[in-house]
């Protein structure tokens, strides 16, 4: 427990990818995989911003207090990195969100086993 | 020359963007656009590889930011390589594409070229890049031109394509938090720089993390056994020239980030000695051979076939570097090159049978063998090379996977390649069987089928011959640019 509640950051970022990799996995609905896939990003997104903090320091913008001490900030990388991730996070789910209106308008639906029916009525 | 590793990929993306604008005034302008940005970008690529096989790598500092602070491109003897080969059988696509394109999707000529092209810079960007960050980008344009791309065509394309996206979105993810878990460990992202500081945090169980997260990723993105399971049906579903460009090069350059992982990332040292990812690597993929090769006997429609051979074959280059050790590594090289060609030759004959008769299923190809004879000897030579016998190329870096097996005295891995060709011998005789039939039952063959015009039959030809040059020269290769790879492994 008490490993727990230290590394409660750590356990967040897994509850979140479990549940985000289930979402994606287990559940039988287009538009819910995307939403789990989401939620799978989230959780990575957090982890790097978690990863960035220190304890006692304030945001990366020049201050004269704290001048050069490196402590004294947190580090921006991370932020910079998940700026990045979340771009290609938001390219994915519109592609994917692309794909589903395609998907619907061919089936007219976008449940896995009624479209996997029809697509064997057609063939 | 010292712009080199970052023009291959620039060349690419801004094509890319041009082809829309061209490609409003005049639609056959998109193509001619595509065809020279991707032609410029293998003169770089060569260029690159003649220049670094005589004198070092290159590297490129974006912005004048020096390592380990700025993005590094570096083109060293691997990369140059990998440019190289993608390039070249992107080129060749390219070409063959044109025709093909017209006649299965004409409404989406123009945004076809320039996600195609878009796909071959996040590929090369792969290629290039020196920085672990920058690989994720860049995967991850690849990947969603990919998605895009292999969304058109076929009724059941978007379906495949979505549970491609989803898969392949869980391997961007671990790759990204595999790079977290480094990045924390070490406080860097340059792979040279990562490599030097890793060798203290052996023990460290967050670096341990980082390489079973990254080699998952990459895992699926090339699709290694028991990770395969979104490739089939994308290659059946995807329009012919799509399936013919993402076949041949997307699962060999995550096979090339695997590599570089292994050579350059987490040295050699470490995967094979203190955590043994390597014989995980080396035992899925000896399953996979068997399984892809079984699959593929068992499947009727000819892209399926091609699909799990495929799988199969990126095994090899898995059971490569599964071994670890310089002729093994050699043989995974030399097999991304002689794969890269003869997928591509086969993809773009299934294409060309497409083109002219519409078939996919093998049992209706008879009598093709005189109908279409430049097409089918180009099918041959890819086959035979497939099966592994000489003088073609495929026998050579079997050899090389043999020969690394037996240096590891790991018999198992040498009966599943012997086994594995035997396999592949049964399902490509089937389909050359059918083709070559004396006495093809009339209700089985085409009606009138006859070799495909030059733009697609000039491709298909040089990538066949290309093969047979290919076990030619394979000594040339093997002395004065692979060994200089595996040079780092002794």
């Amino acid at each position: 427990v008490n490993a727990f509640v230290l590394n409660y950051n750590y356990a967040m970022t897994a509850i979140l990818l479990t549940i985000g990799l289930y979402g994606m996995v287990g559940k039988r609905n287009l538009l819910k995989k995307i939403i789990g896939m989401n939620i799978f990003q989230t959780a990575i997104f957090l982890f790097f911003i978690q990863g960035a903090t220190k304890p006692g320091a304030t945001v990366p913008v020049w201050d004269a207090r704290i001048s050069a001490e490196t402590a004294g900030y947190i580090n921006p990388l991370p932020h910079v990195l998940i700026l990045t991730a979340i771009v290609v996070s938001v390219a994915t789910t519109g592609v994917a969100l692309a794909l589903l209106i395609t998907i619907y308008r061919r089936y007219g639906s976008l449940e896995e086993g009624t479209i996997l029916e029809r697509m064997k009525q057609s063939s | 020359v010292s712009h080199l590793p970052v023009l291959i990929p620039v060349t690419l993306l801004f094509s890319a963007f041009i082809i829309p604008l061209a490609g409003f005034l005049k639609r056959d302008f998109a193509f001619i656009i595509a065809f020279i940005g991707a032609l410029l970008s293998f003169a770089f690529s060569t260029l690159g590889l003649l220049v670094v096989v005589s004198g070092g790598e290159i590297r490129y500092h974006l912005g004048g930011w020096m390592p380990p602070v700025g993005i590094e491109y570096a083109l060293d003897v691997l990369s140059a390589f990998m440019a190289t080969v993608v390039t070249l059988v992107g080129t060749l696509v390219l070409l063959y594409s044109r025709r093909s394109i017209l006649q299965e999707v004409p409404e989406r000529f123009v945004p076809m070229y320039a996600l195609a092209m878009l796909l071959l810079a996040g590929l090369t960007g792969i290629v290039v890049t020196a920085d672990l960050f920058n690989l994720f980008v860049f995967l991850e344009i690849a990947s969603l031109s990919a998605y895009a791309l292999m969304a058109v065509g076929d009724d059941r394309g978007p379906v495949a394509s979505f549970r491609y996206l989803i898969l392949g979105s869980i391997a961007g993810s671990f790759y990204v938090l595999g790079v977290g878990f480094l990045y924390f460990s070490t406080g860097s992202l340059n792979m040279v720089d990562v490599a030097e500081r890793l060798p203290g945090l052996y023990d460290s169980r967050a670096v341990v993390a980082a390489a079973i997260f990254i080699f998952i990723a990459l895992g699926i993105k090339m699709a290694l056994f028991p990770l395969h399971l979104w490739l089939p049906d994308v290659y059946s579903y995807a329009p012919s020239a799509i399936s013919g460009l993402i076949a041949p090069i997307m699962t060999k350059v995550a096979a090339y980030a695997v590599i570089r992982m292994f050579v350059t990332v987490f040295q050699p040292h470490y995967l094979r000695d203190i955590l043994p990812l390597t014989s995980v690597i080396g035992a899925l993929a000896a399953t996979g051979i068997l399984y892809g090769s079984i699959m593929a006997i068992a499947q009727n429609d000819f892209r399926r076939m091609l699909a799990y051979s495929s799988i199969s074959q990126i095994a090899y280059i898995g059971l490569g570097i599964g071994l670890a050790n310089p002729l093994g590594l050699i043989g995974a090289l030399l097999h991304i090159l002689n794969h890269a060609f003869m997928k591509a030759c086969l993809f773009l004959v299934a294409g060309s049978i497409r083109f002219r008769t519409g078939e996919w299923q093998v049992s209706r190809f008879a009598g093709l063998g005189k109908k279409m004879p430049w097409t089918m000897a180009a099918f041959t030579v890819s086959a035979l090379s497939m099966i592994g016998i000489p003088p073609t190329g495929g026998f050579f870096s079997k050899w090389y996977l043999l020969l690394g097996s037996i240096d590891r005295g790991n018999w198992i891995f040498v009966a599943t390649i012997l086994l594995s060709s035997l396999l592949t011998a049964v399902y490509f005789f089937r389909v050359l069987e059918q083709v070559y039939a004396d006495h093809p039952k009339e209700e089985n063959a085409p009606m009138n089928a006859s070799d495909p015009p030059a733009s697609m039959l000039l491709p298909t030809v040089v990538l066949g011959g290309g093969v047979l040059v290919l076990g030619f020269l394979n000594t040339i290769i093997v002395t004065h640019v692979l060994e200089l790879v595996v040079a780092t492994l002794k």
